[in-house]
């Protein structure tokens, strides 16, 4: 076996690296699972022998999307997704990396839940990921869980998942106890007694379909006091999937204050307003819910200025039984994985954000909150990377999703932008036919 | 002997805390304590200072080795001493703690010994008695008689508190025994450090002049002395923790843990021990290392010394009353 005996060579590429601000014409070396070499000089004299040699034909050559917050339904509810099909489904949509939930059937809780789930990824195989563990037992909102145990199995941040630690003695403590061993914690911010029995956005809408409203104080609420109790404590606090402009302001504050504070967002809350759930379209019922046109705009405004510090899918598989229901019964929340970059790459094409920028928001962003390896393309770091065709128009199309479930507003909706090849840990993950 | 000698090193009535202490008044009573220690590995262990004196020894809270050892002490000086716990006082019976006070106050005790398990009972108490007072432990307060023979043991086993590295781990923010140290060690000019997760450690702590740590190792590192708390489980019921696992394999002294300290370092825990919990029985039992029952010796001798104390401040003052 030859020292180059794994050696991949990416030539004719757009190197674009958010990290380095780099973005350039060039070449790229992998070495096993690593990045040996990049830059625009590299193979200028073409590829010595012994080399696999991948021309990208010009199309832009970037770090594997880092998707930060991914429900994966196993173990528990295989019916809606498994390891296997949220692997596929990733690795189609150019993620190397997904952090995963802890709200499945058991939940993951406990030493052995993380080792069973990083075991299952190992088992499937193609992409690097990482378990959330839950903040509390059971996600019960009430006992703390062994943070320290868990973080040592590999959890790589704390969250109840879907569901809010509403009490603030609870949060609190919560905080103080993972400053000791340096964790983060990531909350779904939504005050559960103000939300209740809501099912879309509090307004003029809701009003005339007649459903129940959650108003954006329901999250702008929480994630003030979460950022009181961060200022209390200290320590490290991510909000998930922000969705109104209050609520980013919040942090926008908080950062200015110098308090450790990341948060995120995710597509369908910069790509669409509560008007997608008119006539009772159960596929855009989400929590938090969509928002108005002026939350949206905000939200772009967030990711512009780096408010926002990334996007994550928001990945929440289910099954169609779930979803064709009254809107009242309806599941929140939609795939994700396969949208994730043309969604994004929405926002270049529209000129709300320039490209590095948006890159940025899903692979050395969410590397950086979570502490991750990936996310960068450099000497020495995990060869996980995404080659895309950034003009390419298509319409995406749900039958074609390698995830289980189609829960999908975006059915049919004209994107720019094709995922031709995903590496993860220098193996090809997918390749576009 | 049966004379108390008049000196004036310690002019205070009552003992209900570390904070305050001047170094010198902390140094005459460790001296005095010395004083006993011998005596008490005696076959006669009798010296009755305190002969015809009250002592009466009031447990709001439950107690083993505190008021035996205060109860020890008065005996071994000669006094009258009566215990009284909570299980049989009239504050079942709903009397406030002023009026138990003045209760026994009317009988002329000379010391009333006194724990309570809230913070600043004791000082309340002392305000409305005519006797001396001594806090057996108040609350998460102080708990100065501990403090004190902490520092005897110290003393007596590395000849000087000056200097000393001590690292006082676990339970800090229940703990009366860490406070009443925190403030004596400083006096003494010990540098002292606490380890323990945040949740366990009460805010501003670094205030009273300790450095904080949440990791055992690099809080370990250095230390002259191992000062482990007892978790105090029964205070437990606010999520300050998840498991007892978890906290015994972060927080629970250990070989491996104890190994980032000096190769002398001395292992001091107040007791009740919870093995397994913040201790390992490997290193509680280490006969060079743990000086746990040392402890509870020094205890004794304090005990006597600061009764003798305070009596004969009252005595002294008494006489110059007009």
């Amino acid at each position: 076996m030859t020292a180059k005996k794994n050696r991949t060579a990416y030539v004719n590429a757009r190197l674009l690296d958010p990290a380095s601000g780099l973005d350039a014409k060039g070449a790229l070396l992998t070495e096993g699972g690593e990045i040996l070499d990049l830059g625009p000089k590299l193979f200028a004299d073409g590829v010595p022998d012994g080399i696999e040699r991948i021309d990208c034909q010009g199309h832009c050559l970037a770090p594997g999307l880092i998707d930060a917050r991914v429900q994966l339904r196993e173990p528990g509810y295989e019916h809606k997704e498994t390891m296997t099909t949220a692997s596929l489904a990733a690795a189609s949509g150019g993620v190397t990396t997904m952090l995963c939930l802890p709200n499945t059937d058991p939940v993951i809780d406990g030493v052995a839940l993380v080792e069973l789930v990083k075991r299952r990824a190992l088992d499937a195989g193609l992409i690097n990921v990482h378990p959330y563990a839950a903040l509390t037992q059971g996600l019960g909102g009430e006992q703390i869980t062994e943070m320290g145990l868990l973080a040592e199995a590999g959890a790589v941040a704390f969250t109840d998942g879907i569901a809010t630690v509403a009490n603030a003695m609870t949060f609190r403590r919560a905080l103080d106890y993972a400053r000791t061993f340096d964790l983060l914690i990531v909350q779904h911010p939504e005050d559960p007694a103000l939300a209740n029995g809501g099912v879309m956005n509090e307004g003029e809408l809701a009003t005339r379909l007649g459903l129940a409203g959650i108003p954006t104080a329901a999250e702008t609420i929480l994630v003030e006091r979460d950022l009181r109790l961060l200022e209390l404590t200290g320590g490290r606090y991510h909000a998930a999937h922000l969705s109104t402009a209050d609520a980013i302001e919040a942090v926008r504050r908080a950062k200015k204050k110098g308090l450790n504070v990341t948060c995120e967002t995710a597509p369908p809350y910069f790509a669409l307003n509560e008007t997608a759930v008119g006539d009772y379209r159960t596929f855009a019922k989400l929590s938090p819910p969509l928002r108005d046109e002026t939350d949206r705009e905000a939200v772009i405004e967030g990711l512009k200025d780096g408010t926002i510090d990334l996007i994550a899918s928001d990945h929440a598989p289910h099954d169609q039984d779930s979803k064709r229901l009254p809107f009242v019964q309806a599941e929140n929340g939609i795939v994700g994985l396969e949208t994730l970059l043309p969604l994004t790459l929405e926002l270049v094409h529209n000129g709300s954000l320039p490209l590095l920028r948006a890159l940025e928001a899903v692979t050395v962003a969410p590397a950086r909150v979570f502490r991750l390896a990936g996310g960068v393309l450099a000497k020495g770091k995990p060869a996980d990377l995404v080659l895309f065709d950034l003009e390419k128009p298509w319409k995406i199309d749900v039958e074609r999703f390698r995830s289980k479930s189609k829960n999908s507003p975006f059915d049919g909706r004209p994107v720019q932008g094709v995922v031709l090849r995903t590496v993860a840990a220098g193996q090809p993950a997918f390749v576009q036919e | 002997m049966n004379k108390i000698v008049s000196n004036t090193f310690f002019p205070h009535g009552h003992l209900l805390g570390i904070e305050g202490l001047l170094a010198g008044e902390i140094s005459s009573l460790l001296d005095l304590s010395e004083s006993h220690v011998e005596q008490n590995r005696q076959a006669n262990k009798k010296r009755p200072l305190l002969q015809g004196r009250t002592v009466i020894n009031l447990f709001f809270e439950s107690s083993t080795r505190t008021r035996t050892s205060f109860e020890l002490a008065c005996k071994r000086l000669g006094a009258d001493v009566i215990n009284m716990s909570v299980s049989t006082s009239a504050i079942k019976k709903g009397e406030t703690l002023l009026d138990t006070a003045m209760t026994l106050n009317a009988m002329h005790p000379d010391v009333l010994v006194v724990r309570h398990p809230h913070s600043g009972a004791v000082k309340l108490l002392s305000e409305k008695v005519a006797c001396s007072v001594i806090n057996a432990g108040d609350g998460s307060h102080e708990h100065p008689t501990q403090a004190l023979l902490d520092a005897l043991t110290i003393r007596r086993r590395k000849k000087r508190l000056q200097g000393l590295r001590v690292a006082i781990c676990g339970d800090v923010l229940h703990s009366r025994v860490a406070r009443s140290n925190i403030h004596l060690l400083n006096t003494m000019g010990a540098n002292v450090c606490v380890v323990a997760p945040v949740t366990l450690l009460p805010i501003d702590i670094e205030r009273l002049g300790v450095e904080i740590f949440h990791d055992m190792a690099q809080g370990l590192k250095g230390c002259d002395i191992v000062m482990m708390l007892r978790l105090q489980r029964e205070r437990m019921n606010g999520n300050f923790i998840p498991s007892l696992r978890e906290y015994f394999r972060f927080f629970g002294l250990d070989a491996e843990k104890l190994a980032s300290a000096k190769p002398d370092a001395l292992i001091m825990h107040p007791g009740p021990m919870n093995r397994g919990v913040e201790i390992d029985s490997e290193v509680a039992d280490d006969i060079a290392r743990s000086v746990i029952h040392e402890q509870v010796e020094m205890g004794v001798a304090v005990r006597m010394a600061c009764l003798e104390t305070v009596i004969q401040a009252a005595e002294t003052k008494g006489k110059a009353a007009p």
